[in-house]
């Protein structure tokens, strides 16, 4: 397969940054996406030029590394699949292909394609842990969850924290991050305790670093490769509302 | 052994902080309703409130079907209403009130989360899809400024009769067959969009509503996109036989 790429190129955070358009040659249609941009990287570097900076590690679609928006779509066209286990033969010979940073205030730009996603930090910072120390893996008999709160708490823990729902928010929203790291310790014994406190804590820390609201426009869930499903945010915001009644008066 | 002093050691500290920050959390002075999903929740409340008078007002409309006599003593009596325990008139300034008040809450809650989101992303993408979720979500906002500019050209037409070609506040019946008649298609087209933007805002706006107020299943968001999708086009059609049946000459 032969492609044109119009690639965002930005040298550091404090650069304009531009979209820089590449032909590339003779790739094939069962390399992922990423070893395509490996493909162009290793030409850049033997023409002596600045390859093209991109985020990824596990390369399994598993650690939430890589991301980044492919002809407008974050993580590109394929449902449920991360960048990394994006295959081109899902693109057309000829094709021009746009690939540009996930785009938030929340999340700037690094260089190139990487962006800084310290914010999914600072959210899980803000109360997405349990305090007691809880030990190794407990028996299983020990602590009875019902079937339907542990495939819900599940659902919700496959979060990877890759960042394509702020991306393809069009509020630049990381609710739906929020929600699944709220959701996989609020349906679990573990996390009753600090269930209220937990959620006020993350929606605060998610304020602060600069995200927009959600809208409920559901743009989040169609992107995540995990398929984290919307109504998990109802269940964040039936916490936060059920928090702020328990504690109104007492703050 | 020393090991595990320092192991248990480790954990203590650890709990220190993590109860430092739990107290952080506690102690917070800020105000829910201003945070990204306090608003939504006004929104939601507000909004309600706006649908609750939505309904009442496109059911008094369809009185113009059982004739002018009904139609005009329906708007009269809307300003008997509660008399003699209120004067005249006065509960339908109440009933402005309110309403002029859940308006307000819900244009400031926009406005709040519009300029929050536009923040958000300060460089836009180049190449954007459009739309990937729902066409009537991602039109809210300018849907909302529509249905704004017309309610504000609806209370000058058929509430004071200024913009009336009739425009005489003891015949209402008279104003209505007066603004929708068939040379001022003009009016009927501008109605008609704004019956539609508002089909389309109530579309996602009900069913976001009850998202912002914790419907959390699978089944209910089903339930809930089912009935709003329902609500928004019965509303719609409600509010449109009229300028129409004018239009036809059903009314005269």
């Amino acid at each position: 397969m032969n492609l044109t790429l119009r690639i965002w190129r930005q040298t550091g955070p404090e650069d304009k940054g531009r979209m820089v358009t590449y032909p590339v040659e003779d790739i094939s249609p069962d390399m992922s996406f990423l070893e395509m941009l490996d493909v162009l990287n290793e030409r850049l570097t033997l023409a002596g030029e600045e390859p093209v900076a991109f985020d990824h590690d596990c390369r399994e679609g598993i650690c939430g590394m890589c991301g980044m928006m492919i002809n407008g779509n974050a993580h590109g066209p394929q449902r449920g699949t991360t960048a990394c286990q994006l295959h081109m033969r899902q693109f057309t010979d000829g094709e021009t292909i746009d690939i540009e940073p996930w785009r938030a205030r929340a999340f700037p730009v690094v260089k190139d394609l990487v962006v800084n996603r310290n914010a999914f930090d600072e959210i899980i910072a803000g109360g997405g842990f349990v305090t007691a120390p809880t030990g190794s893996a407990p028996e299983a008999h020990a602590a009875p969850v019902a079937k339907a709160d542990a495939d819900a708490a599940f659902e919700s823990a496959a979060c990877i924290g890759c960042g394509a729902c702020v991306a393809a928010c069009p509020n630049g929203s990381g609710m739906l991050f929020t929600a699944a790291k709220v959701t996989q310790l609020s349906l679990l014994p573990q996390g009753q305790p600090e269930r209220y406190t937990r959620v006020i804590g993350m929606v605060d820390s998610h304020d602060d670093a600069g995200f927009g609201g959600c809208t409920n426009a559901g743009e989040c869930t169609v992107v995540c490769p995990k398929g984290i499903p919307l109504h998990t945010i109802g269940r964040l915001n039936r916490d936060y509302l059920a928090a702020t009644a328990k504690h109104t008066g007492r703050s | 052994m020393a090991m595990k002093t320092a192991e248990s050691m480790h954990w203590t500290t650890d709990l220190t902080a993590f109860s430092v920050s739990h107290v952080v959390v506690m102690s917070r002075t800020r105000s829910p309703i201003r945070s990204t999903v306090g608003l939504k929740a006004v929104m939601a409340v507000t909004g309600l409130v706006l649908v609750l008078f939505l309904v009442a007002h496109m059911l008094g409309n369809l009185k113009i079907f059982t004739g002018a006599e009904d139609f005009d003593h329906y708007a009269h009596w809307l300003r008997d209403l509660g008399t003699p325990l209120l004067p005249y008139g006065w509960y339908l300034w109440l009933q402005r009130g309110a309403l002029l008040i859940a308006l307000a809450g819900h244009i400031w809650a926009a406005t709040m989360l519009a300029l929050r989101a536009r923040s958000a992303r300060p460089v836009r993408y180049a190449h954007r899809k459009k739309v990937q979720g729902s066409y009537a979500a991602r039109t809210m906002r300018w849907g909302g400024v529509i249905i704004a500019l017309f309610v504000i050209y609806h209370i000058l037409d058929l509430t004071t009769g200024h913009l009336n070609p009739v425009g005489d506040p003891s015949r209402p019946q008279a104003n209505v067959v007066a603004d929708f008649a068939p040379e001022r298609w003009y009016v009927t087209l501008f109605y008609t969009l704004a019956v539609v933007a508002l089909g389309f805002h109530l579309r996602h706006g009900a069913y976001s509503a009850l998202r912002s107020l914790g419907q959390q299943t699978s089944q209910g968001e089903r339930r809930a996109r089912g009935l709003a999708l329902l609500f928004a086009v019965a509303l719609s059609v409600g509010y449109l036989v009229v300028p129409f049946a004018v239009l036809l000459g059903l009314v005269s």
